[in-house]
């Protein structure tokens, strides 16, 4: 087991993202105010159907997910994408280090990123909203687990792309979609029935209505059982990336 | 003969284009040897390499690297082995004190700093150590990559055309560097275009073309045995030969090369070569000559007339 290598390659990762933090931390925390500066003036103090909560309040858990969720994928595609076209990827496949091992040290660094991104969010919001937390426990979970399956989207879409059109084409009209369509905005009981049982089978429901449950205490789906479903998923996408990496998926000719 | 620090068994490769660039190429790499892999453009020489880094898969064959099966015992040899690429990478984020130091942290090592501050300084980096890799050039770049794939101290150091783009001064300082490196006991394996250097710095060699190995031995074997003589003759500037011509004096191998005319020379026996009756049989058919003259083949006369051999 190469343990220094996998934290060599860990902090590598997260010195990539550190070195250029606007573009990587303060932008999208940023991007995430503005909407929320958006949302609350066009909706006003409107209150979400079915929940006790007003529109403000419920959308701050749902924007802090979107964003871990997205800078979770940014981390490792850009990572890889960009080593692919720089081929600086084959320093990576040359290294002494396992498939498992790689993927884990692509992964802690999607994750760190994301919770830093996150985190960076709430504490801007602190002075200005009243946020409570009802479950930390809750909110760990989903959010980790969330980073882990989008960084690992991430890692399969960098192996799965040529070049940063291809990369844009996955984040733009697969990974953006999905998320926008989740119930970041929105309660799902808001649907027409067909709209909410397809929302069912979309898995960033569940990880951002589980995360925003861990801050209000009400979602739209039960959290405790939707967590078998994400860290299933969760774990289906590290074995997926730990299998393509292995076998050189798109890296190894 | 010492004991081979690589084998390579019967490697094929043949890409999804359906390209076979590796035919069943085998070839032993002594142990400390500096050895030459050479090879016209598009022969295998870097799918070989590529293959040996994992960046490639093979389709079959095996290689062998101290005992070790390279491709079921793949971290090990990893491990174990510096490769620098064709093509300049680099990586944008770091500097190359960063650079050198995270590739020690990937082989498992913790940064060795007086190690790194020597390949920085013999590699000619030291004042660039703390820029961007960004800022450096391309013969700046190509040197990172060269102590790349030193400083984790292998016991294989493969150098895929490592100094293209170098300028002839730094070149000299390289090749003076890589020497002290395999007197110091790491094996070097080279593919160069140089082929004066190839002979100046390998003890071994072995060409390829077309995906097959066309000689393999010592370099001292290979211009020994391989290496043969001829006789040139000057005629006048522009001429060729007639396929008449061709054909009287197909004993020789004629060709015109840069206006000569030269006639290959074998040895009868260890006082006496065909020199005479070649230089008689020229005579009678194109009368006496302005200039004549006997050279030795060098290793590019080798090359060349190996792989056209193969071309006919």
């Amino acid at each position: 087991m190469n343990l220094r290598g996998t934290w060599t390659l860990f902090k590598r990762e997260t010195h990539r993202f550190l070195k250029v933090n606007m573009q990587t931390i303060a932008a999208p925390a940023l991007t995430a105010i503005l909407y929320l500066i958006v949302f609350r003036y066009a909706m006003g103090d409107r209150q979400v159907p079915g929940m006790n909560v007003d529109y403000f309040t419920f959308l701050i858990p749902g924007l802090a997910m979107m964003t871990m969720l997205q800078n979770a994928f940014a981390n490792t595609s850009s990572s890889i994408i960009i080593g692919k076209v720089m081929n600086v990827h084959i320093y990576l496949l040359m290294a002494p280090l396992s498939a498992m091992e790689m993927v884990m040290a692509f992964l802690t660094a999607a994750v760190l990123r994301a919770v830093i991104v996150a985190t960076v969010f709430l504490l801007v919001l602190t002075p200005f909203v009243d946020l409570s937390i009802h479950h930390f426990g809750l909110i760990m979970v989903y959010g980790v687990c969330g980073s882990i399956i989008m960084g690992g989207m991430g890692l399969i879409g960098g192996m799965w792309s040529e070049n940063f059109d291809s990369m844009s084409m996955v984040s733009n009209f697969i990974i953006l979609p999905l998320t926008f369509l989740s119930g970041v905005f929105y309660s799902i009981e808001q649907l027409p029935p067909f709209w909410q049982t397809v929302s069912h089978f979309n898995p960033f429901f569940y990880l951002i209505d589980g995360f925003r449950h861990g801050f209000l205490g009400v979602g739209d789906s039960d959290p405790w059982l939707s967590i078998g479903i994400v860290a299933g998923f969760a774990l289906a996408t590290v074995l997926t990336c730990w299998y393509l990496w292995r076998i050189g998926w798109r890296l190894k000719e | 003969m010492t004991s081979p620090v690589l084998s390579v068994n019967q490697l094929c490769k043949a890409y999804s284009n359906g390209k076979e660039a590796l035919k069943g190429v085998s070839l032993s790499v002594p142990e400390g040897s500096f050895f030459a892999l050479l090879g016209p453009n598009g022969a295998g020489k870097s799918t070989l390499i590529n293959i040996m880094a994992d960046t490639v898969l093979p389709t079959s064959g095996s290689i062998d690297f101290l005992g070790h099966d390279m491709f079921s015992e793949r971290l090990w040899c990893k491990g174990n082995m510096g490769v620098v690429p064709q093509e300049v990478a680099f990586d944008p984020f770091f500097t190359p004190r960063e650079v050198l130091s995270m590739v020690c942290g990937l082989y498992g090592q913790k940064p060795d700093m007086k190690w790194i501050n020597e390949l920085l300084e013999r590699l000619e980096l030291a004042e660039h150590a703390n820029k961007n890799t960004r800022q450096l050039s391309g013969g700046m770049r190509r040197r990172l990559l060269v102590a790349q794939a030193l400083v984790h101290r292998p016991r294989l150091v493969v150098l895929d055309e490592p100094t293209a783009g170098v300028d002839v001064e730094l070149r000299k300082r390289l090749w003076e560097y890589m020497r002290e490196i395999n007197a110091s006991g790491t094996t070097i394996l080279l593919t160069t275009h140089y082929l004066e250097e190839a002979e100046e710095l390998c003890d071994h060699v072995a060409i390829i073309d077309r995906g097959n190995v066309i000689a393999s031995s010592s370099m001292k074997k290979l211009l020994h045995e391989v290496a043969g003589s001829y006789l040139w003759l000057r005629y006048r500037d522009d001429w060729e030969l007639a396929a008449t011509d061709v054909e009287a004096l197909s004993e020789f191998n004629p060709r015109i090369d840069d206006g000569l005319l030269c006639l290959t020379l074998n040895r009868i026996d260890l006082q006496q070569s065909t020199f005479h009756h070649a230089y008689e049989s020229a005579r009678l058919r194109f009368g006496p000559p302005l200039d004549a003259g006997v050279c030795q083949e060098d290793l590019e006369d080798v090359f060349l007339r190996l792989t056209r051999e193969q071309i006919i």
